[in-house]
């Protein structure tokens, strides 16, 4: 069975029943879609099934001639970190398109950019060529452009046309970088590849590597963001619809995080090790200053965009530590922020869909008038704030852990911001929950049927991967060990207790 | 005394398989000339027949070709009979057939501006560019590149429009102080070596021991002919002016196959006969595709004409098809030609979704006749969409294949800092682009643009013509090896 190849097409097969089905009831598109992205959650629990914990290398690889002139193969395979990140895109978009019931415009359009998203998504997770990696890197950004300019807020066409026109513009260097590296790869035994595995053998000289680090870079910083290319987040998050915001901060941003691990570290060694320092500190900055400006905001999808700025810095600061519970905790990171965050992101569009407002100064002891809401929102407001026993608690700790070992001052700056983090949540929490209630919101409808629908499988995960990380780490571990003794092979792997068992003990001390 | 020197002269032996399309196309011309010219009341369907019938005919004595094991150039050395005229023919004549239907559909919308003279025009310029990229000498390519020009000049005054009479005019005016620099450079290159033939030109120069400043010369009045046929930035002036005046069903054949036919003329003269100069001319097509990139992209972002912007954009890709030919070399030439056949597909259903969102004539053309088209007619919205895409080189459209190959060529051949202009550049064109997917999908409709046109019974000529390109453009993004690897075959030139 071709696992990879089905989990990733699977979405697609609803596109020409979604694109022909002229007059076809709206519900009926919703139903289709959601069915498909099911039925696509549930093949990709088979290929957790297959993948074997113990195995650092790609797993149930995939590999034929794509474009023989070219030099191109059609190339996928899974690895510990990727195979996370294909569950946590599988388990979403059903979510997400549950989520966007309420979407009343194009439905079939709407539903079928979906799906082609989730295709494209999925597309970056597993592929294994370079080129190949590239096409679904791209593709994503045409249906995300058009769910963020066609569905959008207010400013939808300014945040839409930016988002696309910032992610091209990186990724314009990536390309001209694979194509350099494919020109020079002729020196492998198999001759000029753009095959993962067979470039990684490729020694290429140290100037040299270190632009193609930099071209890489660039590409896959837009996307994290990594400050300060992020300025293009913020709109594209708060003018997104609800499922938008959802699936950009959930997925899309770990595609970049994804890319630095699976390409930059892995293709230039060297490179990264000399960059490792100036990623840190940016990393840092990031996650001060996405705090601080997530502090200030009255707008409250415009704040739960600005802290992805700062848990994105926690993933990059942990992934360039190249210490096993940096990266581990950089990659479980990854996973959480994409729950707890997608969990804000629907949480606010619930409560947007009720108010019609997103300023905080507007809203105000929803407590009383939407006990279910509110309080599904305090649970993921306190995921988000790292509170241990919640699932971010893991990721954070592990990361900052790993910092501290790479450098003390970076680590204590990242350990500050985990308090503004709560800070501003709770602030927020408090401005929209308690205080007195507007005479308009009195009568406000709390959770329908279909909204616990939406979260409940969300806020559940939170608990369960904060309590019991180790489903996570126990596949994550092997990978990101091979990850660092690649980029370090000097550096002795770390003696004493495993990371997961750092932090579980942690919890009972909140 | 006379008959004495005329029997001195070889006559050449006349092998006709390898001009058979041209004069199948020559003659189709003739006849449809003569049905308008005898027939008591022309009919459009019997025009499009005959024509449709001509070119399937050319097509297939071209396919006939394939498989030649003849002399590789013939009639004394003026044409050649490779594979790669076999392909450029097949590609020329499809984008001929494309045109002949959006042509039928546009008079049948616009009657007032019909003649039946558009059809042999089209075969004539048709053959004339089969031709052009089969000639192994430059006479006969000057020739050709006549017969296409002046029918081009006609068709681009077809209409009875002002605009349409004034970019014909400036097309002849600046069209023919090209030509004379592309005759100027033939007889340079005849100075410097004694020969026209193209491979005889190669084998003077790969033998010359002294001075090469005069072939120099040559190959740069050539190349400023050709720069003009492509569309490449200095001599880009009139593309502009006169893809917006000439009518959109002539836009979308002249920008589609002028631009094909150019090119591949182009490539036998650069990678045949002066391939022992390459070192020279290389930084010379360099820069060429460096500014066709740069300036096309911009100049394009600022048009608020869909059809200018489109010309503007066609400056850019000429840019990227010289970036592939910088590769010199068999990598180059397969790169080159896919992305021609990639560009002449979007390019041709680009232009005819202008066509049809026009409704008659030249009527709606501006950027803002598109808010909400996805709206009005949602097939035509996602069918301009993926055109501009793949012109975007978005994947998995054929766009982004072409330029895959084209750059990937280039940085083989080690000019990796022209690839960074280019993919930079392409950021830019992105814009453009995504201009009119933001009015097609983004915007409500204008009530201007709300109305629509009276249908009619030749749509479906229309939809026809957009079908293929639309096929095209998706399978040959996802699936490229089915061209490539004839392509790859095809771009052996024989000498």
């Amino acid at each position: 069975m071709r696992w990879l190849t089905i989990t990733t097409f699977l979405p697609l097969v609803a596109v020409p029943i979604l694109l022909a089905g002229r007059g076809m009831r709206d519900d009926l598109a919703r139903g289709i879609a959601l069915l498909v992205s099911l039925a696509t959650f549930v093949v990709s629990l088979g290929i957790l099934g297959r993948f074997e914990a113990t195995d650092a290398g790609f797993q149930m690889v995939e590999r034929a001639v794509w474009i023989r002139s070219l030099g191109i193969s059609y190339a996928l395979g899974v690895d510990g970190v990727s195979l996370w990140m294909i569950l946590l895109t599988t388990f979403l978009f059903p979510v997400a398109i549950l989520a966007s019931w309420r979407v009343e415009r194009d439905v079939r359009l709407y539903m079928t950019a979906m799906l082609v998203l989730e295709c494209g998504v999925l597309g970056t997770f597993v592929a294994l060529d370079l080129v190949l990696f590239f096409v679904f890197f791209e593709a994503i950004l045409v249906p995300m452009y058009l769910i963020i300019g066609g569905w959008g807020g207010e400013r939808r066409v300014y945040a839409a046309v930016k988002f696309f026109l910032y992610t091209m513009a990186g990724s314009a260097f990536l390309l001209a970088a694979i194509l350099f590296m494919f020109s020079r790869s002729d020196a492998l035994a198999g001759g000029a590849s753009f095959y993962l595995p067979d470039l990684m053998q490729l020694a290429l000289p140290v100037a040299t590597a270190r632009w193609l680090f930099l071209a890489f870079l660039v590409a896959f910083a837009v996307k994290v963001p990594i400050f300060p290319l992020h300025t293009w987040l913020p709109d594209a998050h708060t003018e997104a619809p609800t499922a938008g915001s959802v699936i950009l901060a959930g997925v899309m941003l770990k595609v970049g995080a994804y890319g630095l691990i699976r390409f930059n570290l892995a293709l230039f060694p060297e490179a990264s090790r000399h960059f490792s320092g100036l990623l840190s500190v940016l990393a840092v900055i990031g996650i001060v200053y996405g705090a601080v400006v997530a502090l200030i905001q009255t707008d409250i999808k415009r704040l739960v965009a600005y802290s992805s700025v700062s848990h994105l810095g926690f993933v990059v600061l942990g992934i360039f530590a190249f210490t096993n519970q940096g990266v581990t905790g950089g990659v479980l990171q990854m996973v959480n922020h994409g729950l707890s965050t997608g969990a804000l992101f629907l949480l606010v569009g619930m409560v947007y869909e009720r108010t019609h407002t997103r300023d905080l100064d507007r809203m105000g002891g929803l407590a009383g008038v939407m006990p279910w809401l509110t309080g599904a929102f305090l649970f993921a407001v306190f995921a988000s704030a790292g509170l241990p026993g919640l699932n971010n608690f893991v990721g954070e700790f592990l990361v900052i852990v790993g910092a501290f070992s790479a450098n003390t001052a970076l680590g204590s700056v990242a350990s500050i911001a985990v308090v503004l983090a709560a800070i501003y949540l709770l602030w927020s929490y408090q401005r929209m929950a308690y205080g007195p209630v507007r005479e308009e919101h009195r009568s406000l409808p709390d959770l329908s049927v279909r909204e616990v629908a939406v979260l409940a499988p969300v806020l559940a995960l939170l608990l369960v991967f904060g309590v019991y990380p180790k489903v996570l780490t126990d596949r994550i571990e092997p990978t990101t060990e091979a990850v660092v003794r690649r980029v370090e092979p000097d550096h002795p792997i770390e003696a004493g207790p495993p990371p997961v068992s750092v932090a579980q003990p942690a919890e009972a001390t909140p | 005394m006379i008959a004495q020197v005329v029997n001195q002269i070889p006559a050449p032996h006349i092998e006709w398989l390898p001009i058979l399309p041209e004069l199948i196309l020559v003659g189709t011309g003739l006849v449809t000339m003569l049905y308008e010219a005898f027939a008591t009341r022309s009919q459009r369907a019997v025009h499009l027949m005959l024509s449709l019938t001509g070119v399937a005919g050319a097509a297939y004595a071209a396919f006939l070709l394939w498989d030649w094991t003849g002399e590789p150039t013939v009639l004394a050395g003026a044409v050649a009979a490779d594979r790669y005229a076999v392909v450029a023919r097949l590609l020329l004549l499809g984008i001929a057939a494309i045109g002949l239907l959006f042509g039928t559909h546009y008079f049948a919308r616009t009657p007032e501006h019909e003649r039946g003279e558009f059809y042999p025009l089209v075969l004539f310029a048709t053959s004339g560019m089969t031709l052009i990229a089969a000639s192994a000498d430059l006479i006969v390519m000057f020739l050709a590149l006549e017969i296409l020009s002046l029918s081009l000049y006609v068709l681009t005054g077809f209409s009875s429009r002002v605009e349409s009479s004034e970019a014909a005019m400036k097309y002849f005016l600046l069209g023919a102080f090209s030509s004379a620099f592309f005759l100027y450079g033939v007889a340079m290159a005849y100075g410097a070596t004694g020969t026209t033939r193209i491979g005889a030109v190669a084998h003077a120069l790969a033998g010359a021991t002294g001075s090469t400043a005069l072939a120099l010369l040559g190959f740069v009045f050539l190349a400023v002919g050709f720069a003009f046929k492509v569309g490449a930035v200095p001599f880009h002036m009139w593309t502009p002016d006169v893809y917006q005046g000439a009518p959109t069903p002539v836009t979308a054949y002249m920008g589609a196959a002028t631009k094909t036919a150019a090119f591949l003329a182009l490539i036998r003269v650069l990678d045949v006969a002066f391939q022992p100069l390459a070192w020279d001319w290389t930084p010379v097509i360099w820069v060429l595709a460096a500014v066709s990139i740069v300036v096309g992209s911009v100049l394009a972002i600022a048009q608020t004409d869909v059809k200018r912007m489109l010309a503007y954009s066609s400056v850019a890709h000429a840019g990227f098809i010289l970036t592939g030919l910088t590769a010199a070399n068999q990598d180059g030439i397969a790169a080159a030609m896919f992305y021609l056949l990639s560009y002449a597909t979007m390019v041709l259903g680009a232009f005819g979704v202008v066509m049809l969102v026009s409704i008659r004539g030249e009527e709606r053309t501006s950027l803002s006749a598109y808010a909400g088209l996805a709206r009005r007619s949602p097939v035509l919205a996602g069918l301009m969409a993926l055109f501009l895409l793949s012109l975007a080189g978005i994947p998995p459209a054929a766009g982004f294949m072409a330029k895959v190959s084209v750059f990937g060529a280039a940085i083989r051949a080690g000019h990796w800092p022209l690839v960074l202009i280019g993919v930079l550049s392409s950021v830019a064109a992105a814009f453009f682009y995504l201009r009119v997917i933001v009015l097609m999908y983004m915007q409500e409709p204008s009530a201007a643009t709300v109305e629509r046109g009276e249908p009619d019974g030749s749509a479906w000529l229309a939809g026809a013509g957009l079908l293929v390109p639309a096929a095209v453009t998706l399978a040959i993004g996802v699936f490229p090896q089915i061209v490539l690897g004839i392509l790859e075959r095809a771009s052996v030139l024989t000498w």
